[in-house]
Parts: structure tokens; C-alpha cells; sequence
């Protein structure tokens, strides 16, 4: 006797307690296996390109930080980067050493909200998670002090930072660098030859390097496909060509690798915080910028290695005091779109691990 | 070590086993609170009537624009502000108004408890944000910000458990 099946439709989402944000995976069921799967995204639009064009340069610093929430500081540094390409700025060198230790650590940071989500994801429900807050919290704390809040940190500002370090910021990054490193040993003993784990995550969720290449993943999702390709080597922006770190690559590209390198990568970034705090200089953190700043007639295009991948603003002036257009481009919106690819065939279980095995974030995705 | 099957679970329980003993970071909040940091970018604007002008600098900054401001002519060729108010519910306490103020009279609140029942009850007029009743906290001042306590940080946890 064979039993009939019939393909089944599914909404998961827009709230999902997996899907970290408002995002809809429309899934045709086979069983449990999936056979069609539709991304629907949007719910969480808010036109922040379009808003751009009616703010001042340095007014819409704010709002890029609404972009990827869980790492602000990283789309403040793109955004500012493209500002100052734009209208030729200077920043002083002391801003230059400020902004790789607020990144590095953000993204430090950022890694462990996604490591402790994909954690959630696999079924081990909340307790990896708080314990990378535990030390994702140390960090804020640092970010707190330095810019007075702990999640949209609007901190830097075109031609620089908005105020210097305060004085007991040195002394706790040093009391916290040998604290995250033991840390991270413990992640390692926690779960890195978990056998539940390796069973869940080995071999699941496989993104083929052409696949990763023709989408234009980038970020962990791109170097867990065992492609060696980090912005902070391959288009070396602000100071990244001084310090010394390795960039970690996956075998396969499964949905363990991809956690491997985010925890390799956050041991390289506490190299390069720890490399730039014994050599950050004395000195001005601001350059002399006009209260509204007026860029000649042109356009600038400038990216970085943001902690889901390639983050790059495009800018066009008209010569006034606010873009004439700013197109964003989000790093976890290129990684969606190899999602179908990749689920297309597993299981129901095997879908939510190996979305968020990805690690985006829906406010960078509908912007 | 690895291929022994069962092993990186044992690995994982004793790092568990160590964290029962350690004492907990989290705290109680409303019975127990933790400084916040002494630049803290509070729900609040606290702002200096002697000190304005009434240039309206800060409103013209505000990416939101929130801020309204009523002046008219006084003695002295000054302006005098009527209106002073800020809808703090469309605010996104940026602070970008207090880093333009030409005059250092507007400044962000050290408080963070300001929930309302109602929108209307979050624009704030000038009496609820003047400097007299209100802390204002060290962003973009330090000379304010060394008068607040210490910040209270989680690095510092392990020292006094
Ligand atoms: S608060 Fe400052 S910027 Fe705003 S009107 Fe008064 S003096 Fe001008
Ligand atoms: S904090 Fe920002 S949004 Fe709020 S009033 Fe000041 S400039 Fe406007």
C-alpha cells in the first residue's frame, strides 16, 4: 500500500518565536520535508533610505543605527565612512583607534547574539544564549559608558567620533579583554564537541561555494563556504592594514561551520582590540566639520566588514545639506536570498536551524 | 579526546556545573538597581531657561524635529521664549540637540523612568525639563559628569563576588 501525500502550505511567521523579527517563511510541506519556500519580508519597513534624503548628513547618523540593531556601531562607522569619502574629511588619528575598538568590539558583540540565537534555534533553548549575554552585557556596559546608551549608540559622527573615551573606559577594556578571553574558552569546552550538536548541525543547511559566490553572500556566511574574503583585507578601509588577524574559514559550508567561524572571528577581533588599545594616541577625536555639512556635487560608494557581512552606503550629494539619495547595501538581505537554495529538500527542523544559522537581522533586511 | 562518544557532553556539564557555583550577574531591578553611566542619554531633555536664547539651533538639528519652540521680541534686543516643548514621544534621544546648543542650555536627562499612560503626557513643556528640578546628565558635558556616581560595570563583577 502507498500512502498519498499531499503538499501542505504553512505560514511560519511574521511572529515566530524563530525568526528573529518579523519575517515570513510561506513553506510547502511534502510531510515534513520541504518542498517550495516563499521568503516574504517587508513588515518591518520604515523607508529609512527614503528618510535620508530629508535629514542633514550628520542627522541621519541616528537612524543608521536602526539598521541592524544588534550592531549600531558598525553602520555608524559605514555610514561616516561614506560621508567623509564624499566630502573629503579628515579624521584625526585618535578617532581612527576609537572606531576599530568600538567595531571590533560590536562585533564581538553582535556574534554572540548570533551564536546564542542559532543556539535557540538547534532546541537549546535559552541557556547558551544568556550566557553570552552575560558577556555580550559586559560589552554594552563599556558602550554605555562611552556614548550613554546600550543599543542605538549614535556614537560616531562624520570627521570623527562624537566625544572622547571617558577616563575609566581604558582601564575597564583592559580588565574585560582577559575576562572575554577565558570566556570563550568556556564556549569552547561548553559546546564545541557537543555531540548533539555536531549530529544537528554537521552536513545541514550546505550553501556551495558558486551558490555563495553568484549571490553575493558575504560576511560569516560567505567564509563559512570556505572562501577567504573579509573587507578588512580585501578593501582595506580606515586603519584595518596595521593590526595583525587571521580570517577563519569553514570546510563545507554547513550550518556548523558557519557558527565556527563567528567564534573563530571573535577571538580575531579581541587580537585586534587588544593590539589597538596599546597603540591608541593622544589627541583631538573630532576634526573641524561645519555644523551642516555641504559636499560638492558627486557621489561616494564605501563598504565594511559589518558583523552579518558586507555593509556598503552609496551616496549622492546635489551639493545640499542632505543626500540626494542613499541606497544601503544590506549584507543580510544578499545572505536571504540563498536561503530557498538551501532548505529546498530538508526537513522542517533543519529550515529554522539553517536560517538561523545566517544571523540576520530584520531591520537591515526591509530598512 | 573527541571521538570518544559522550565526551563533549561531560566537557559541556562541567562548565555548567562550575557556573552553579559562580554567583548570579543579574539583579532584581526595581528592588535593586545598578548605576547607570554617567552619560547616560536618559527619557528625558532637562533644559536651562536663563541659559537659552531662544536661537532655536537645537530644533533646527533635531532629525525628528521635535523640538518647538515660541519666541517673541524682549528688552534688550533678546529673545524671550514662551514655548519651550519637546515631544518625547517622537524623540529618539539622540542627543544630536545638545551637541549643536551654542550655549550649552539644553542637556539629557539623567532620569529613565518616565512611562506614561498616555502620548499626550510625554510632550514635555518647559516646566517639566527645567534644570532646577531635574538631573541632567554628563553627555557632552564633563564637567557634569564627574559630579555623578561611579557607573556601576559587570567587569567589575568578579572582583567583589
Ligand atoms: S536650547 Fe540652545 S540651541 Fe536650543 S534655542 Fe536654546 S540656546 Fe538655542
Ligand atoms: S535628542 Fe534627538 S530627537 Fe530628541 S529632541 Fe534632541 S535632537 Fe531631537
Amino acid at each position: 500500500m502507498t500512502l498519498r501525500t499531499e503538499p501542505f502550505v504553512i505560514n511560519m511567521g511574521p511572529v515566530h518565536p524563530s525568526t528573529h523579527g518579523v519575517f515570513r517563511m510561506r513553506v510547502t510541506l511534502d510531510g515534513e520535508v520541504v518542498v517550495n519556500l516563499e521568503p516574504v519580508f517587508g513588515y518591518l519597513h520604515r523607508g529609512i533610505e527614503k528618510l535620508a534624503e530629508e535629514r542633514t548628513y550628520t542627522g541621519f547618523v541616528p537612524l543608521t543605527d536602526r539598521l541592524d540593531y544588534v550592531s549600531s556601531m558598525s553602520n555608524n562607522f559605514g555610514y561616516c565612512l561614506a560621508v567623509e569619502k564624499l566630502a573629503g574629511i579628515e579624521v584625526p588619528e585618535r578617532a581612527e583607534y576609537i572606531r576599530v575598538i568600538m567595531t571590533e568590539l560590536q562585533r564581538i558583540a553582535a556574534h554572540l547574539v548570533s551564536i546564542g540565537s542559532f543556539f535557540n534555534d538547534c532546541g537549546a533553548y535559552f541557556t547558551p544564549f544568556l550566557y553570552m549575554f552575560r558577556e555580550r552585557e559586559r560589552v554594552i556596559d563599556l558602550f554605555e559608558m562611552t556614548c550613554g546608551q546600550r543599543l542605538l549608540y549614535n556614537y560616531m559622527r562624520p570627521g570623527g567620533v562624537s566625544q572622547d573615551l571617558p577616563d575609566e573606559f581604558m582601564p575597564a577594556l583592559n580588565k574585560l579583554i582577559p575576562q572575554l578571553k577565558k570566556y570563550f574558552e568556556e564556549y569552547e569546552n561548553l559546546l564545541q564537541n557537543n555531540e548533539i550538536l555536531a549530529a544537528r548541525a554537521r552536513g545541514v543547511g550546505i550553501l556551495p561555494k558558486e551558490l555563495a559566490i553568484n549571490i553575493g553572500a558575504s560576511g560569516p556566511t560567505l567564509r563559512g563556504s570556505g572562501i577567504r574574503w573579509d573587507i578588512r583585507r580585501a578593501d582595506p578601509y580606515s586603519i584595518y592594514n596595521r593590526f595583525e588577524f587571521d580570517i577563519p574559514v569553514g570546510e563545507q559550508g554547513d550550518c556548523y561551520d558557519r557558527y565556527r567561524v563567528r567564534m573563530e572571528e571573535m577571538k580575531q577581533s579581541l587580537r585586534i582590540v587588544e593590539q589597538a588599545a596599546k597603540q591608541v594616541p593622544a589627541g583631538p577625536v573630532r576634526s573641524k566639520v561645519p555644523h551642516l555639512i555641504r559636499p560638492p556635487v558627486g557621489e561616494a560608494y564605501s563598504h565594511i566588514e559589518a558583523p552579518t557581512g558586507d555593509l556598503g552606503f552609496y551616496l549622492v550629494s546635489d551639493g545640499g545639506i542632505a543626500p540626494y539619495r542613499c541606497h544601503i547595501r544590506a549584507p543580510s538581505l544578499m545572505n536571504l536570498t540563498a536561503l530557498r537554495d538551501m532548505i529546498v529538500g530538508w526537513k522542517v527542523q533543519d529550515a529554522i536551524l539553517t536560517f538561523g544559522s545566517f544571523a540576520i537581522t530584520m531591520g537591515e533586511v526591509d530598512r | 579526546m573527541a571521538n570518544i562518544l559522550g565526551s563533549g557532553i561531560i566537557k559541556g556539564m562541567a562548565v555548567t556545573l562550575t557556573n552553579l557555583f559562580r554567583p548570579s550577574p543579574t539583579t532584581q531591578y526595581p528592588e535593586q538597581r545598578l548605576t547607570v553611566s554617567r552619560r547616560i542619554r536618559g527619557t528625558q531633555l532637562v533644559w536651562s531657561m536663563e541659559r537659552c536664547t531662544g536661537c532655536a539651533t537645537c530644533a533646527r538639528t533635531c532629525p525628528q524635529g521635535v523640538i518647538r519652540i515660541v519666541t517673541h521680541q524682549g528688552a534688550k534686543n533678546m529673545y524671550e521664549v514662551d514655548t519651550f516643548e519637546v515631544d518625547s514621544g517622537y524623540c529618539i534621544h539622540c542627543a544630536l540637540c545638545v551637541e549643536a546648543c551654542p550655549y550649552d542650555a539644553i542637556f539629557m536627562g539623567y532620569n529613565y523612568e518616565r512611562a506614561k499612560y498616555r502620548r499626550n503626557e510625554l510632550v514635555m513643556p518647559k516646566s517639566d525639563m527645567a534644570i532646577e528640578h531635574e538631573q541632567a546628565s554628563g553627555y557632552y558635558h564633563p564637567d557634569i559628569a564627574r559630579t555623578l556616581p561611579e557607573q556601576t560595570l559587570l567587569v567589575n563583577w568578579e572582583k567583589n563576588k
